[in-house]
């Protein structure tokens, strides 16, 4: 990964973190590899209102069929960072 | 995790959250007394959640057409219009549902699920975008999903956050399909209607309204949240079902847009779908007469509707935002929805539970529908049971 791309994925990392909080106890760690449905345990109506506050905190769209792929932390990071660059 | 595994990981889930031996989903009805009574086991149950609006699955004219219809064209069409024709029924149905709306074409579908399906999956596809209310109906849902479209929600009953979701849309807003509904089925609230026009009209999208629990409820002629508003002329396509205030089964589109009969010919859902049968039109035709001529039923319907949203109000249920024919009281728990769904049965009223993830932001739901055929004392009775059911539950 480019020096650039890095840093946009570990600033994307981190604001997703902050979002993902509110599924789990402030001692769980939330890493890249963090399953979204069978570790924090977000069903699908939770995942499509998560999906609204990422649509807002980084204002981009993201179409809920985009997420069929979706099941880690990290994929969800690339699917955003794809969503941004595809907008630039 | 095998095919059958996942159905048995759908069990356990249902077992944890209903008790052994309660059919809350599907329940076995007897006996069908009338449009509001059933007997269900050895009791008669006052029906509470049916979504008959207008009562009519019993009206004398609706039976006797639908009898006629099977003596003189059968039982079936046995396939779909575009492979068996398009009887006269097909087509006066849509002449007369066009009629109605005051619009250039109809096309009748063999329920509403599908109408929204059909004309969802036709409208939209790969490289445009359906832009839907958070709360809106799964045929909703399946058809934007059936559409390869790029689906985005937007907050329910929200027009900034609409609004939003259509200026970071920018260029492709035009090329984007909004839906709302007319009255939302889980708490019974209307959309914004005029907003909703504003923002599709700045933005140039196409706005598509499901009336589904609003034909036949709102508007002198029963036309829906359109015609409440006065913004029929706004609205771009408008889907809705027979099987709610025309008591039968089945769905329509109507427009001004001449394009709405290409569908005829791109849409999966109507091409392979068998259609209605000659009976189901031929009731749907003498409900809509009926409805259009309904005035005195949308005015028992909106007494029974203030009568048992106040009395619910004062028994102090939390309730969905406003008065309508759906009256949604919303619970903290499955448990506490459970509870007061089965205290309402023992006292003889039926309603529909409904539990997450179906009720919106996690709640959970007991939802009423109210029929302009609720008689004085069965409104009375129907309060009467949920202060009882109330008070034990309050214990």
């Amino acid at each position: 990964m480019e020096p650039s791309m890095a840093s946009t994925y570990n600033d994307i990392l981190e604001r997703l973190r902050f979002h993902l909080r509110q599924f789990t106890g402030p001692d769980v760690e939330i890493t890249a590899q963090t399953d979204l449905i069978n570790e924090l345990a977000i069903d699908s109506v939770k995942l499509l209102n998560l999906i609204m506050e990422i649509e807002d905190e980084f204002d981009i769209s993201v179409p809920i069929n985009a997420l069929a792929d979706v099941q880690t932390v990290h994929e969800l990071v690339n699917l955003i960072q794809r969503i941004k660059v595809a907008r630039q | 995790m095998s095919l059958l595994d996942k159905l048995d990981a759908v069990a356990a889930a249902r077992k944890a959250l209903l008790p052994e031996g309660v059919e809350v989903f599907g329940m076995p009805i007897d006996e069908i007394y009338s449009s509001t009574e059933a007997k269900i086991g050895d009791h008669r149950i006052l029906f509470l959640g049916t979504n008959n609006y207008l009562g009519l699955t019993f009206a004398p004219e609706c039976k006797q057409a639908a009898h006629e219809a099977i003596e003189s064209e059968g039982t079936g069409t046995t396939g779909s219009r575009m492979a068996n024709g398009s009887y006269i029924g097909h087509r006066a149905l849509e002449h007369e549902l066009a009629d109605f709306y005051h619009c250039h074409s109809c096309i009748v579908f063999t329920t509403g699920y599908q109408a929204n399906l059909a004309t969802i999956s036709g409208l939209a596809g790969p490289g445009d975008v359906v832009l839907i209310d958070g709360d809106s109906h799964a045929s909703i849902y399946d058809g934007c999903r059936l559409s390869g479209a790029e689906i985005i929600r937007f907050r329910h009953n929200d027009m900034a956050d609409l609004d939003k979701r259509l200026r970071r849309l920018g260029e492709r807003s035009r090329s984007t399909l909004i839906i709302a509904e007319g009255i939302y089925s889980m708490l019974g609230d209307k959309a914004p209607l005029a907003e909703i026009v504003e923002l599709k009209n700045a933005h140039n999208s196409i706005l598509l309204l499901d009336e589904a629990h609003s034909l036949g409820v709102l508007g002198h002629t029963g036309q829906g949240l359109v015609e409440e508003t006065g913004l029929i002329d706004e609205v771009d396509f408008i889907t809705g079902t027979f099987s709610k205030s025309l008591g039968g089964i089945g769905g329509y589109c109507v427009s001004n847009h001449p394009q709405l009969d290409q569908l005829r010919y791109i849409s999966r859902p109507y091409i392979f779908t068998a259609s209605p049968t000659p009976a189901t039109i031929a009731s749907t035709r003498a409900a809509l007469k009926l409805l259009r001529d309904g005035t005195q039923l949308r005015s028992q319907l909106w007494d029974n509707v203030h009568q048992l949203y106040s009395d619910l109000q004062q028994l102090g249920y939390r309730l969905g935002p406003e008065p309508s024919p759906v009256i949604a009281t919303i619970l903290d728990s499955p448990q506490q929805a459970l509870a007061l769904w089965k205290g309402l049965l023992e006292n003889g009223i039926y309603v529909n539970l409904i539990l997450p993830p179906a009720a919106p932001e996690g709640s959970s739901l007991v939802r009423c529908s109210v029929s302009a055929v609720h008689t004085r004392e069965q409104m009375n009775f129907v309060g009467q049971a949920f202060a009882k059911v109330r008070e034990v539950l309050s214990k």
